[in-house]
């Protein structure tokens, strides 16, 4: 968190709207552990990370649709899963990452 | 009245432990929170008074233990997953001796979130220009610092080699709840630093605890490449890992 928190701060202070992506699981060998975070402010701005890189484009555009609906998402990153935000994970394993508008 | 998240960056920017409990799937109101903070009372709510005791419970024990998942509980509503992050103190290193190997060691322990205090009697070494980046710059002997200041996030690490210095902080450092313990000097240096402290009557137990010589061997040469083996060394203690 700490990480991530000075340019929450300067993009709030610029009146910008912020999503927070963070790590809530992991199964098998996952790049970043529980709690790695990564925000993207409204005007596309982005800090921190969640994996090696290989999610963070799908999450960068959950985290703008985030900051639009204002509506926090659970999403499953992994090789065995089906879902339209199935990007894949080089690395064989499973991340679970939780994406909120930061309004609280 | 102070949102969560100013909350949140307080408690941070203080160095004060805190937890935050997100409901992120299931039968609750997904991205509710509340914070949680040891003596303190919850802040937010995450619906049911049964469900933010539990939570609050169970936050406060992750904490102590530097954990952080998700936890499932039963609402009336059905299951609900909470994520409960937790954010201790950063831990400390204590840095013995500001010599040359200290300014780069100072650096890398920050970058890795460790607080960094440096302690030295000797005023010409421990100067405020050379030591800018540290948090805590103390101008005294180590056995006047230490006692009292170690806990089990505590990192010790001691760069003087001298016996003057060294001998007197590991009597303090060895018998503490400490994380991490280490000397720098040769394998000589060290035997006879065994010597001394096993003639002084430092029990074997203790001696065991101490990493010396400092550091993984990666063939380390200057100052910033010494530095760099320490703190491979204390990032593996800090896994439980010996690096080796």
């Amino acid at each position: 968190m700490k990480d991530v928190l000075p340019a929450i701060e300067q993009w709030r202070a610029r009146g910008e709207r912020v999503a927070i992506a963070t790590v809530v699981k992991t199964l098998g060998s996952a790049p970043r552990g529980v709690g790695a975070k990564m925000a993207v402010s409204s005007s596309g701005a982005m800090v921190g990370s969640v994996s090696g890189g290989c999610i963070e484009g799908a999450v960068f555009d959950a985290c703008q649709e985030a900051i639009k609906t204002g509506k926090a998402q659970l999403l499953h990153f992994g090789v065995a899963d089906d879902e339209a935000w199935d990007v894949g994970l080089a690395c064989g394993g499973i991340i679970d990452v939780f994406v909120e508008p930061l309004e609280w | 009245m102070a949102t969560l998240y100013q909350t949140l960056k307080a408690c941070l920017d203080a160095e004060q432990p805190v937890a935050l409990a997100t409901i992120v799937d299931g039968a609750g109101q997904i991205g509710t929170k509340a914070l949680v903070r040891p003596n303190e009372a919850l802040l937010g709510t995450l619906g049911e008074p049964a469900l933010n005791e539990a939570v609050e419970r169970d936050a406060l024990a992750m904490l102590s233990r530097a954990e952080s998942g998700i936890r499932t509980y039963t609402t009336s509503e059905g299951e609900v997953q909470v994520f409960i992050e937790t954010f201790p103190p950063p831990p400390t290193m204590f840095i013995v001796g500001a010599v040359h190997i200290a300014i780069p060691l100072v650096t890398f322990a920050k970058t890795l979130g460790f607080r960094t205090v440096v302690i030295d009697a000797r005023s010409a070494f421990a100067t405020p220009e050379r030591f800018a980046h540290a948090d805590e710059l103390i101008h005294a002997w180590p056995d006047e610092v230490l006692p009292g200041r170690l806990t089990s996030n505590s990192f010790v690490v001691l760069l003087t080699h001298d016996p003057k210095l060294d001998d007197p902080a590991l009597k303090v450092a060895l018998p503490s709840p400490a994380r991490y313990i280490g000397a720098l000097g040769s394998p000589k240096t060290h035997a006879r630093r065994l010597e001394r402290l096993r003639a002084d009557g430092v029990p074997e137990e203790q001696l065991a605890r101490l990493h010396a010589p400092i550091g993984l061997k990666i063939g380390s040469d200057s100052p910033e490449e010494i530095a760099v083996s320490i703190i491979a060394e204390v990032v593996a203690a800090r896994h439980g890992l010996t690096g080796r």
